[in-house]
């Protein structure tokens, strides 16, 4: 099976945010980042089905420079090539932008199944890989657990809301998205790590933007605060006191 | 192009809370310009829904109706939903962002070559859509300027529902063309996850746990402050994906919906996944180390902190009280 696996380098879940001065994305030079988790899955997932039926698997990720490291991270656990397109306006594309940008990309692989995780930890907007099935012209599912491959196509558990599950048949090619937590995620190894330097990393050039974007993403702000907590000032021990003060004689719970 | 068509969801039969939501989303959106809103709704057979729609002050009604729109395939709502708007051509069309909604909205909208804002927690005068950006931590304001409808879904909990005045719509009907070969996805019934035998919706107290926590091991102090409480321990979606703790403990639109006396959030971000299975808890307190955590915007009390300090003396501090 040749599968190819769409990864976006985000920035780490701790990092300090701070907006810069276009108001339109956050200070870079502050951050640090790492692959986003839910594609984090998909490359396992990926491994996995190389695992047992053999076959490729590619990781394609737009993006500036720095996302060879998160490429390389991705061969490292056992990608066995990436292509890299090279785009340093990922922000003001939107996702039907982000799309066609992979799509024309993998394009020429014609794999038998592209996975991407459900969703960026930054933009969130969770469409790239329902739209590159769209662009691909292939079947899809999303939210997807755990993939098995069958005699007709593919067999995969859905996730859906509330605690239920479902399945899905569909046949090859195909797209799915895949949700965290279906699988363990492995560590890359030494070996792997020394091994990805010598595995195929395609740079392509992203196409310039035509035109402006359908959704346009024309500044970002902190939240409003809606809401007044009471924070609880002091030290651990003064601050778990006066915590269990409130409880019980203002909001009269313990 | 004009009017508003807003796509409701059935849920267990009825028309789906989150849907009424995004039908106050289409009202405002429909007052901005003076519009009229349309009602969708879509399935085999739609005449309860229908009727439920109906009694909402809307334009009209519109039932999209197919024997292949039984079960809810990505495929049969694109192809049907396509036509629908190409023959009303609406300036917006909204849904409430579900998870049926996530999966095929982004392909319908692209086959019109444009983009669905989905997710959509605000709208303004332009209109200009918000949306929360890095789980909450930021947010976005979009606008959208494509030459066809703009798309929009909207977050769970974001427009009032209870603001929609009561009406009598007539109802249209309107038939797709769709192929069974079109379809190209079987899905199965929906399932249970494996048995449960923790029910958080009933525990009075609950302590919740998250990815602050940072390793397994560390998970008992938080264990102890459960116990010192008498409350049930839950977990955020990390800390049940890791295998930390089971499924069954997952509070959140994919885990249980919990509504406490008390809700203890510990080293959680309070990503809407998280909150919308806990916001309708009593009191909510967070601990977190992060002051600008979006947690704290559902919470009564805060202690921000460093979570590794503040659980073991909480739990000394229950102790004490409790004599
Ligand atoms: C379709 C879908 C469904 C989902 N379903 C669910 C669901 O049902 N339930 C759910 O919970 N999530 C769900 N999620 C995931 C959700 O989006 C978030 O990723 C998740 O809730 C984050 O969990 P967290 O808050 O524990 O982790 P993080 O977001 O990583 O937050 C950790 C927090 O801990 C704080 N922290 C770190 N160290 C310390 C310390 N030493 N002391 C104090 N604080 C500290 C940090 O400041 C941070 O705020 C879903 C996502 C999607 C896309």
């Amino acid at each position: 099976m040749k599968i190819i696996v769409a990864i976006k380098q985000v920035p780490e879940r701790d990092a300090h945010i701070r907006i810069d001065s276009s108001g339109k994305w956050i200070e870079e030079s502050d951050v640090q980042y790492a692959m986003n988790e839910s594609d984090a899955y998909a490359l396992e997932e990926a491994l996995q089905l190389r695992e047992k039926h053999s076959g490729e698997v590619i990781v394609v990720s737009a993006g500036p420079e720095r996302v060879g490291t998160t490429i390389r991270e991705a061969l490292a656990k056992g990608a066995d090539r990436a292509i890299h397109i090279d785009c340093n306006d990922l922000n003001q594309r939107d996702a039907l932008g982000v799309a066609r940008l992979i799509a024309d990309a993998i394009r020429p692989d014609n794999a038998d199944l592209i996975l991407t995780g459900l969703q960026s930890d930054d933009l969130g907007y969770g469409q790239t890989g329902v739209i590159l099935a769209e662009l691909l012209g292939v079947p899809h599912a999303t939210l997807i657990l755990h993939v098995e491959k069958t005699d007709a196509g593919l067999k995969v558990k859905r996730e859906l809301e509330a605690g239920f599950f479902q399945e899905i048949e569909l046949p090859l090619p195909a797209a799915l998205t895949i949700q965290s937590g279906g699988n363990k995620l492995r560590y890359a190894t030494l070996m792997g790590i020394k091994k990805a330097k010598t595995k195929e990393m395609r740079v392509v050039t992203a196409a310039a933007l035509d035109g402006a974007p359908v959704a346009v993403l024309d500044g970002i702000a902190h939240p409003k605060k809606q809401r007044s907590t009471q924070i609880i000032p002091g030290d651990a021990k003064q601050a778990a006191a006066t915590l269990v003060e409130k409880l019980k004689f203002e909001a009269r719970i313990l | 192009m004009s009017g508003i068509c807003v796509v409701l969801e059935e849920r267990d039969g009825r028309i789906g809370r989150i849907s009424w939501e995004a039908l106050a989303a289409g009202k405002l959106l429909a007052a901005q310009s003076g519009q009229p809103v349309s009602a969708v709704v879509i399935g085999a057979s739609t005449e309860s829904i229908a009727n439920e729609a109906a009694t909402k002050a809307v334009n009209n009604v519109i039932r999209v109706e197919h024997p292949l729109l039984a079960h809810y395939t990505s495929d049969g709502y694109t192809i049907a939903l396509h036509q629908l708007i190409e023959k009303e051509s609406p300036t917006a069309v909204v849904f409430p962002h579900t998870y049926q909604v996530r999966d095929f909205a982004p392909a319908l909208a692209a086959r019109m070559n444009e983009v669905l804002i989905g997710d959509v927690v605000a709208i303004g005068e332009g209109p200009v859509f918000t949306r929360q950006l890095l789980q909450g931590r930021l947010a976005g304001n979009y606008r959208h300027q494509g030459s066809g409808p703009c798309f929009v879904s909207v977050q769970a909990g974001a427009f009032r529902a209870d603001a929609i005045e009561s009406g009598s719509a007539e109802a249209t009907n309107f038939t797709p063309t769709i192929d069974a070969a079109q379809i190209r996805t079987e899905p199965g019934e929906p399932f249970r996850g494996s048995a449960q035998t923790v029910d958080l919706g009933s525990a009075p107290l609950i302590v919740s746990v998250g990815r602050g926590i940072k390793e397994a091991d560390n998970l008992p102090i938080v264990q102890e402050l459960a116990t010192a409480l008498g409350a049930e321990l839950a977990a955020s979606r990390p800390i049940c994906d890791n295998g930390w703790l089971p499924m069954e403990r997952q509070v959140g639109s994919s885990g249980q919906t919990v509504s406490p006396k008390l809700y203890l959030a510990v080293g959680i971000s309070g990503a809407i996944q998280h909150l919308v299975g806990m916001k309708g808890s009593q009191c909510i307190v967070a601990i977190n180390k992060d002051p600008d955590a979006p947690i704290f915007e559902v919470a009564d009390y805060g202690i921000v902190g460093d979570l590794f300090e503040v659980v073991p003396a909480l739990t000394e501090a229950i102790k004490a009280a409790k004599g």
